[in-house]
């Protein structure tokens, strides 16, 4: 009986552990840095699958949300959407310079809500490969139906560059 | 069917694999003279993943660092300065990277033992310590070049004083 267990559990784990680092992974979300795309209302997480597979070369595009490892605390992980990729000229918020250019490899994330987040305007451009991406997403309803656990938002397709993309967005 | 089960196998195979060079640790083969004259080109070193996942580098240790620059390439360096603790050179150097002369929360400065041939932490700044991917614990080969690599920050460098 034991025996079968450590054969299951020799079996699982490293099967488990290789999709979890090469497929993706769910995660919960907390805090309220990417209100309204996540954590719409208080009180309730929402859960999203993180792409891992779709980051597997780095290449990420402006709009894309993405959860990174926070560059000042190593064990925090942070959920932004990407603004500007490497080259790009972006106009900051609160940032040490109003005007950054982002150096090769790195680029510059944001919370959607604006002035409640601490992301690139507090600690600078990213390196690109600290990033983890979401793919796409269905409407949370979808999942509230079928899972009926506190709204749970699987993130399945590529969200669209939103407004604010735009108006970040200089030359 | 049997052909199905081998299958099944060699996939297990892979993730056991797989585990072991994400978690445990793996070998790695240098290029470029920037760690001169601990490591050289085409040494092969031992690294451990159990410093990134568990523990803070230390002063000294020789990183395997994921290029700031780079994403796809691997950067062999040693940690000279841990979170708040003063960088050392002059600060008008750094001036682009630091508001300090201390090193920022979560970063560290790294810089190869080769002082005249790097580019390191000089070039572009703290390096953030998530982008650390092991320690390197020792040269295995050549048979010549084996030995432990213990973090000797001072031995190659006589402007660098002990602070």
């Amino acid at each position: 009986m034991i025996l079968q267990f450590l054969k299951a559990l020799c079996v699982s784990v490293p099967v488990g552990l290789t999709f979890v680092d090469t497929v993706g992974s769910i995660a919960k979300v907390d805090g309220t840095s990417m209100q309204p795309v996540l954590n719409p209302k208080p009180g309730c997480s929402d859960y999203v699958f993180l792409n891992k597979w779709a980051v597997r070369n780095f290449e990420l595009h402006r709009g894309d949300v993405v959860s990174l490892r926070s560059p000042r605390e190593p064990n925090v992980h942070l959920i932004k959407r990407v603004i500007g990729l490497e080259g790009d000229v972006v106009t900051t918020n609160g940032y040490r310079r109003s005007l950054v250019d982002i150096p090769p490899g790195h680029c510059w994330l944001e919370g959607d809500h604006t002035g409640h987040s601490v992301d690139s305007n507090s600690f600078g451009p990213v390196s690109t490969q600290f990033v983890v991406l979401f793919g796409k997403w269905l409407p949370h309803s979808f999942f509230t139906l079928i899972l009926r656990v506190c709204k749970t938002v699987f993130i399945l397709r590529r969200l669209e560059i939103n407004r604010m993309t735009d108006d970040r967005q200089s030359s | 069917m049997p052909f199905l089960k081998k299958l099944l196998k060699f996939g297990w195979y892979g993730c056991v694999a797989h585990c072991v060079f994400e978690y445990c640790g793996d070998f790695v083969l240098c290029d470029g003279p920037s760690m001169e004259p601990t490591i050289h080109t085409n040494d092969v070193v031992l690294t451990e993943h159990y410093t990134p996942l568990w523990r803070r580098p230390q002063q000294g240790d020789v990183v395997i660092v994921r290029s700031p620059r780079n994403p796809n390439q691997f950067i062999c360096k040693r940690v000279v300065a841990v979170p708040g603790e003063k960088i050392p050179g002059q600060l008008k150097h750094l001036v682009k990277f630091v508001s300090s002369e201390k090193v920022p929360k979560g970063k560290v400065w790294l810089e190869g033992d080769n002082k005249s041939n790097s580019t390191d932490s000089k070039n572009y700044g703290p390096v953030p310590i998530g982008l650390i991917r092991g320690r390197a614990i020792a040269t295995i080969w050549p048979p010549s070049a084996v030995q432990l690599l213990a973090p000797d920050l001072y031995a190659y460098d006589t402007n660098l004083k002990p602070r």
